[in-house]
């Protein structure tokens, strides 16, 4: 564990990418072998599954340090993070008593799954009491999930490829797909080569960054073949050994969240992979984002979650044609090929996304105003030589996104944040006008730079008309404009607007309240982009 | 009947006895609990604080200043009130200010830590009916290691940056913690290099006899060559600035008590952070508390608020105060350490006298 604790406290406390990759490489050459391949999940997002929650853990530190649960409250919105919060609160014996290795304490967290309540609280406490402040952090870390530290899945790709010189793309996905580090070992991963050990095993995606300025930049238009930016979840499809696995975008097994795709496993040829948009739809027409938001994150959709949010495969691209990996082929190819796999798929729940022809990149720019009209939130720029590489990289495909509408807002509520926004009031709420009154709308976590964000927290300290507990009331002065992706009618907000990724574009101080946006103008989006 | 203290928007006052503590408005008379700046401000007609305040004060708010000095425990005394000085501990020459009127005692802590650090005296709790307490770190996450043990991982940290062939860059409050980090590594066998602001305050110290250890002063002579592997010591407000480039390669270490909170140290984009404070942690406040026998306490600076309703329920009457020390509730964490005094930001010539609010912590 102090291996690992010690790892974690570098890669989570430095901002410097090659220390971080270094204590990677470190770690991954000396650590034991049967914490790497945990590592390797808990870093790639394959968390353990909980079996001790949140409350618990909250009631047991409660009882074992006497204070009142307010009082916990208030630390942990200063901390912004429960396990931090819990470790700092335990008293620290100031030494190491325990020496177990982090695959001891996954395995015996995993144990508790069926045991009683109170073994669980037992087992828990004894450990509490055997590691020191920061071990136990990482020890709570493990329980409450979301390895969230400073590690991404490039950084630790490259750092395994420069500890076991393995190309990065091949260690990619190498490590990607369906696997149990309670059985695999680090080095098995790595000698796979995809020969079909798993059936299940995906590609890792290919994506693209956002074209910032004129397409004229990228050359030639005839060069270049553009589809519509969809905006559900990014999907990949695989029918091998008989099987139909749907993996989504975060390497999560999906399959059977989905069950429209059932009829795929036998309409589906052997040894085919297809890159594409799982995305709600009727008539022809994507259905918006809200309605795809129904039917992930749960286990059992209804039928009617069935009827009111039908499900699509939308397909971009063929990985994987007659058993081959077809990636390194030029994207035109591919396409030729996907063409004709739907077409003799012909089910309509796999469809191709189109291609938007234009001969000049003028035409291009009016397509892109259209975007909305379409359902679709910009477009995708794919040069027709690409192969499908790994990873997010530059040059070969982009994507354009329309601007964003934009509501000019009040702040009327500041709450503290987490992480490195711990005890710093950056998580807003935001109000349009409705006659006198002020109508929230919407928060927004993000947009502004680290000093703006000092500034507003200095401000809503001392322009708080309310103080206790986490939320502020502040005084409604401060003007910011916000800009969102998207809008959908919700019954579940005051102002009956749900907003998709609002953030903040920037502060307003050239504004003042009475010159905000109302419900009426809201309302008006509403009616008219409503999907 | 009026009582002892009162809060009025110059600061505390002394009805009885004509004066005020830790004003932050101008008065005639201000008791100075530590010469902070949130705490000793410009302009007042005559001081009164601890001895070794005396030529903090001067340095700090000018050598003309009208001050007098009286050593812990001495009693003076102004129309039937008072007046003494207790040791707080927090840096060289802070003191708790004791009033007494009739039979009622009230004392203001200033800002207070209860481990001795081996130059700002020990902390001892005033028994009092009333007790006025900072409460910076006033929630139970607070809890400070033994500075033996902090010591110990600096030490640590400073040799790695050896060995990786790094100098290890501490930002430290000008007044407290500087002196603090400095007698407790005086025998590090690695020059120790400081930032002018640091500088002055050292000069006047080891002029006054204090045991700290030899410093060589930044300037823009300094040859860089002199620096690699060495520890420098800076105030906070250098992080960031062009003034740190001379040091590459360096690890930069900060010190302050908000440290002991993992985002607060990442938003400083530090390499490490220790928890070294000079304000009592919450056990040490709770125990203090508990010691002076008070029947009502105020509480002010920080997570004061929290503090006052936990001692409320743990049946000591209790309330939360405004004050403009450590600036406003709350606000020291994200300020913790910005000395915002402009001539700070001219490092190379530190002569510049009065860092200003937000230095303590």
């Amino acid at each position: 564990m102090q291996q690992f604790t010690q790892l974690v406290k570098i890669v989570s406390n430095s901002t410097k990418t090659n220390e971080k990759l270094e204590a990677l490489r470190f770690y991954f050459t000396h650590a034991d072998a049967r914490d790497k391949p945990w590592v390797l999940a808990l870093f790639s997002g394959r968390r353990p599954k909980r079996t001790v929650n949140s409350t618990q853990l909250k009631q047991w530190c409660l009882q074992k340090v006497d204070i009142p649960e307010w009082l916990f409250e208030e630390c942990y919105h200063s901390v912004g993070d429960l396990a931090e919060t819990i470790a700092l609160l335990l008293p620290d014996s100031g030494q190491q008593l325990s020496t177990h290795p982090l695959h001891y304490w996954l395995d015996e967290l995993a144990k508790l799954e069926k045991a009683p309540e109170a073994e669980k609280q037992q087992f828990i406490l004894q450990a509490w009491q055997e590691l020191d402040t920061n071990e136990r952090f990482v020890f709570n870390k493990l329980i409450t999930g979301g390895f969230r530290i400073g590690v991404s899945q490039q950084m630790m790709v490259n750092a395994l490829a420069q500890t076991y010189q393995i190309p990065p793309a091949t260690l990619s996905h190498m490590i990607s797909g369906n696997w149990d580090p309670r059985q695999t070992s680090l080095e098995a991963l790595l000698q796979d080569t995809g020969s079909g050990a798993d059936a299940s095993k995906p590609y890792p995606f290919y994506l693209a960054y956002p074209l910032e300025e004129d397409p004229s930049v990228l050359g030639q238009p005839e060069d270049w073949i553009a589809e519509w930016k969809w905006d559900g979840t990014r999907g990949q499809m695989i029918k091998r050994s008989g099987q139909l696995f749907v993996w989504s975008r975060g390497e999560e097994l999906i399959t059977e969240k989905f069950p429209e795709y059932t009829p795929l496993q036998n309409a589906l040829p052997e040894g085919t992979v297809i890159d594409g948009e799982i995305l709600t739809y009727a008539d022809n027409f994507p259905l918006p984002f809200q309605t795809l938001q129904t039917r992930i994150g749960r286990k059992n959709v209804t039928n009617k979650q069935l009827q009111e949010a039908p499900v699509v495969f939308l397909s971009y691209d063929l990985l994987e044609w007659e058993g081959r990996d077809i990636r390194d082929k030029p994207l035109q190819e591919r396409r030729v090929l996907l063409e004709q796999l739907v077409a003799q798929v012909n089910h309509p729940t796999l469809r191709l996304s189109p291609m938007v022809t234009f001969d000049s990149w003028q035409r291009l720019i009016e397509f892109r105003q259209q975007a909305r009209d379409m359902g679709s939130e910009g477009l995708m720029l794919k040069k027709r030589s690409s192969p499908y590489q790994v990873g997010r990289k530059r040059g070969d495909w982009w994507k354009w996104k329309i601007d964003p509408f934009t509501i000019d807002a009040v702040m009327i509520y500041a709450q503290k944040g987490h992480g490195r926004r711990a005890d710093l009031y950056s998580d807003y709420t935001f109000a349009v006008k409705d006659g006198d009154k002020l109508i929230p709308f919407t928060k927004a976590y993000s947009g502004l730079t680290d000093k703006e964000m000092n500034e507003v927290d200095h401000w809503v300290k001392r322009h708080s008309l309310e103080k206790f507990g986490p939320v502020r009331t502040v005084q409604p002065e401060l003007v910011f404009e916000i800009a969102f992706e998207g809008i959908a009618a919700s019954n579940r907000h005051k102002s009956g607007v749900a907003l998709r990724f609002p953030r903040i574009h920037r502060w307003r101080k050239d504004k003042t309240p009475e010159e905000i946006n109302t419900l009426a103008d809201l309302q008006q989006l509403l009616q008219q982009y409503k999907g | 009947m009026t009582p002892v203290l009162q809060f009025t928007d110059k600061g505390i006052y002394c009805p009885g006895g004509d004066f005020y503590i830790d004003p932050w408005q101008p008065v005639p008379r201000a008791v100075i609990t530590h010469a902070h700046s949130d705490h000793a401000r410009l302009g007042n007609q005559h001081y009164l604080c601890h001895l070794e305040s005396v030529p903090l004060l001067q340095l700090r708010l000018g050598a003309d200043i009208s001050v007098q000095g009286i050593p812990y425990g001495e009693t003076l005394r102004y129309n039937g009130v008072s007046i003494s000085l207790h040791p707080a501990g927090h840096i060289i020459g802070s003191a708790q200010v004791r009033v007494q009127q009739g039979n009622e005692v009230w004392v203001v802590s200033g800002d207070y830590k209860v481990e001795n650090d081996g130059l700002s005296g020990q902390f001892e709790p005033v028994p009092c009916q009333v007790f006025i307490t900072e409460s910076t770190f006033g929630l139970p996450i607070y809890n400070w290691q033994p500075q033996a043990m902090i010591f110990g991982d600096i030490r640590k940290w400073i040799y790695e940056n050896q060995q990786a062939g790094k100098s290890s860059v501490l930002l430290a409050y000008s007044l407290g913690k500087a002196q603090r980090l400095l007698f407790n590594l005086k025998d590090l066998d690695t020059p120790i290099f400081a930032h002018g602001a640091i500088d002055v305050p050292h000069q006047v110290l080891l002029a006054q006899g204090y045991d700290l250890p030899p410093i060589q002063r930044i300037t823009p002579d300094t040859p860089k060559a002199d620096l690699k592997k060495s520890v420098i010591i800076a105030p906070p407000s250098a992080a960031g600035t062009p003034w740190m480039r001379r040091f590459n390669p360096y690890a930069l270490g900060i010190c302050s008590g908000w440290m002991q909170v993992r985002g607060s140290m990442r938003r400083r984009n530090a390499d490490a952070g220790f928890a070294l404070s000079d304000h009592a942690d919450w056990s040490g406040l709770l125990q203090s508390v508990k010691a002076t026998g008070a029947e009502k306490v105020f509480t002010t600076h920080g997570f004061s608020s929290a503090f006052a309703r936990y001692l409320q329920e743990n049946g000591i009457e209790a309330e939360a105060i405004k004050t403009a020390f450590g600036n406003e509730d709350e606000e020291a964490p994200q300020e913790a350490g910005t000395e915002t005094a402009a001539a700070n930001l001219t490092p190379d010539n530190g002569t510049a006298a009065a860092p200003a609010a937000g230095e303590s912590e």
